[in-house]
């Protein structure tokens, strides 16, 4: 993907977007060809003077909600047009066929009526819908009678009055917060009402309720869509990695709001460690099971009372403190029956006890793997949120600095640019820490700890820099090496992230973990 | 919704005046028509036969625009009700996502009494009892039938105190003084299931 042709398209089309971009400011990427990527991405490369396409990169696409809104009027349209059905019969099947145009409409073309049966569309065409008074009618839900009663109904034919219709309505979609799936209030009739209709009975308010409703079930019906999960963020972004190759990318989107995740799992960003890994790293860590394995890596327990006992020393003649009794830590037997041989605990030698020995030497060896890897992981994970903070106090500084030295904002805004740098590059590292330790060792992990060791130590670098008091900061020297000590982690972030992410597309690592995932049908178990 | 009483008046005079077969409905306080007593009878030619069970049946101050909540107040042996004091029942058109403000409640103590003649373990509230069923249908049958001769002869009882009462005066019965209160929280929990919507 990433060769010296794919470099010059990408860079001769991304000049030609410029103008659009800031004629209509973050809205407009609905032209966004497939070899693009959105503005905030595009942002953040610059940022490095890196254009080529990287192992990593994948390519997704950010929507407003109004984008959102437009794809399905567009769809709605298209499908009106081809199959001469009204826009909310449209509507309706494309629900139903989880906005597959393709296969709705192939489908439709070879067996229209069970198509429209299965979808809960009526097959009669009767006028646009409207209430109406019918002398003698008593509905069936009140039971009600009186003469001049509003009635409505659906294409099916079943007539309830308009006061039970609204009441049912309300009950859908307030309390149960059903929209694209009501159907009619008969008893075994599966005939969906359709937006007019809906939009005829029930109040304005409801109307925007059952819109919005219907707008989060096209997101939630895609699979190549999904929310940005940030706070109060309404955008969507669009992604083609399926759930399958999860295995083998990390997809990494970008929503205009700011906020990085992964579209696989919608965590945050977690690049370079696969979603699976992920997973089973963050159980791992809130899992209790750690701490039993320190005890048992560094504990027995007394043979006569069971008090859990850390031999802090000494020789092996031990005397538990709280029921005294004397026993050999090797081999846990009675001190009384080691007779005279008190240098060499002679049982040691048996099967039993190397065995004992080699499992609690094995559990001793891999909590302490697992606590490198964590501590690392910990670490940054603690330094990105200090980062965090110093970030606040980062737009302090530089208007402390523009004071003091006579800069102007522009100048000064390589502190932004580094304190971007830390954050990420931190987030980075910590989960290179997660991926290291599911890593099984080969050749290829040196290089992926020379890249990890080369990152951390920039990063480091920079770190410390940037924590100078302003009087310092203030030195050109030093301004010159934040910004080179910037776009060298920046470039260092961008070689691992490249290294690995090619590595796991090639399926070249060796996980010490199956990194297939687990249970890959989602939450729509069918309800009865 | 001043109508509303108009349609379960309209119903229970139905379900009175012409009652499904097997199926007895009273109220136990005239001036509430959201409470009704059911007395079953056990179908014929199922294990059930010769008992009389009684269902509660709640109706929710929006009725028909929910369902309302059915349950045994009878002890039962059977995979879909819960082998216990609540006496829960699982019945597809009770569910919230699929009850209809059309469905009548004549036909839902239909479904309840043809759920007797024809259990379903393949959607089991008492999972263990569902797999006897299955797999040791002769074992089920003496088991339902036990329960049938234990709680489902005699005099229906519905009211909790009475049936707690009735549990002492036995002499025989297990959780005697609790039954009262158990099924008084069956009872509003059973409520508060049938509100949560999918």
């Amino acid at each position: 993907m990433d060769t010296d042709d794919d470099f010059m398209s990408n860079v001769s089309s991304e000049d030609d977007m410029l103008p659009d971009d800031s004629d209509n400011d973050l809205s407009g990427d609905e032209d966004f060809g497939f070899d693009d990527e959105p503005d905030a991405y595009i942002d953040s490369q610059k940022e490095i003077g890196h254009k080529k396409k990287a192992a990593y990169d994948i390519t997704f696409k950010v929507y407003q909600p109004s984008d959102v809104l437009k794809q399905q009027t567009e769809l709605i349209d298209e499908v009106n047009m081809i199959l001469d059905i009204s826009k909310e019969e449209a509507a309706i099947l494309l629900r139903y066929f989880r906005w597959n145009k393709e296969r709705l409409i192939e489908d439709y073309m070879d067996r229209p009526s069970q198509v429209l049966d299965a979808a809960g569309l009526a097959q009669t065409s009767a006028g646009p819908p409207k209430m109406q008074v019918i002398p003698g009618f008593v509905c069936d839900i009140c039971c009600e009678d009186e003469p001049g009663l509003e009635s409505f109904a659906l294409k099916c034919g079943h007539r309830y009055c308009v006061d039970c219709y609204r009441h049912y309505l309300s009950q859908k979609i307030s309390r149960e917060g059903e929209a694209a799936r009501i159907q009619c209030p008969s008893e075994g009739c599966n005939i969906i009402i359709d937006a007019r209709s809906l939009d005829l009975l029930v109040t304005a308010e409801l109307t925007e309720r059952y819109h919005e409703l219907l707008h989060r079930t096209y997101v939630e019906d895609k699979e190549t869509l999904k929310w940005c999960p940030a706070p109060d963020c309404q955008n969507a972004v669009e992604c083609a990695v399926k759930k399958k190759d999860l295995d083998k990318v990390v997809p990494t989107v970008s929503c205009i709001c700011g906020h990085r995740f992964c579209f696989g799992c919608i965590l945050n960003d977690h690049q370079p460690a696969p979603c699976e890994l992920v997973k089973k790293w963050l159980k791992k860590c809130a899992d209790d099971s750690e701490t039993a394995n320190w005890i048992s890596a560094n504990t027995k327990e007394c043979p006569k009372c069971n008090s859990t006992i850390e031999k802090n020393g000494g020789c092996n003649h031990m005397t538990c403190r709280k029921c005294k009794h004397e026993f050999c830590w090797m081999c846990m037997g009675l001190w009384s029956e080691h007779g005279t041989s008190w240098y060499n605990c002679n049982r040691f030698e048996e099967k039993s006890g190397t065995d004992a020995r080699d499992a609690q030497a094995k559990s001793r060896v891999s909590l302490e793997r697992y606590l490198h890897y964590y501590n690392r992981y910990a670490n940054h994970e603690q330094s990105a949120r200090l980062d965090k903070d110093i970030y606040h106090k980062t737009e302090k500084k530089m208007v402390q600095l523009q004071k003091e030295s006579g800069m102007s904002w522009i100048e000064v805004q390589y502190l932004n640019s580094a304190s971007q740098a830390l954050q990420t590059c931190r987030q980075t590292l910590m989960w290179t820490y997660a991926f290291a330790f599911y890593l099984a060792r080969n050749n290829l992990t040196e290089i992926f700890e020379d890249n990890q060791k080369d990152l951390e130590m920039a990063v480091e670098a920079l770190s410390e820099m940037f924590e100078k008091p302003i009087a310092e900061l203030a030195d050109s020297d030093l301004k010159v090496d934040i910004i080179n000590k910037t776009s060298y982690c920046n470039k260092r972030r961008v070689i691992l992230l490249d290294d690995t992410a090619q590595k796991l597309s090639e399926g070249l690592w060796t996980f010490n973990t199956e990194l297939t995932s687990l249970g890959a049908n989602g939450g729509s178990s069918a309800r009865r | 919704m001043a109508s509303q009483n108009k349609r379960i008046a309209k119903e229970l005079a139905e379900c009175t005046s012409s009652p499904p077969p097997g199926i007895t409905v009273t109220l136990p306080n005239d001036s509430d028509l959201h409470k009704w007593h059911v007395t079953l009878d056990g179908p014929e030619n199922s294990v059930y036969a010769g008992g009389r069970f009684g269902l509660v049946v709640s109706l929710p101050a929006d009725y028909p625009f929910r369902a309302p909540t059915v349950t045994f107040a009878t002890r039962i042996y059977h995979p879909n009700v819960t082998n216990d004091q609540l006496g829960n029942i699982c019945l597809g058109p009770l569910k919230a996502e699929n009850w209809k403000p059309s469905t009548r409640l004549a036909g839902v103590l239909e479904a309840v009494r043809a759920l007797l003649a024809e259990p379903q373990p393949d959607d089991p509230l008492e999972a263990r009892i569902a797999d006897e069923f299955r797999a040791e249908r002769q074992e089920f049958d003496k088991n339902a039938r036990s329960y049938v001769q234990r709680y489902a002869k005699g005099p229906v009882k519905f009211d909790v105190a009475a049936v707690g009462a009735a549990a002492a005066g036995e002499g025989g019965e297990d959780k005697k003084g609790a039954g009262g209160a158990a099924t008084a929280a069956g009872a509003s929990r059973s409520g508060g299931n049938t509100a949560s919507g999918p």
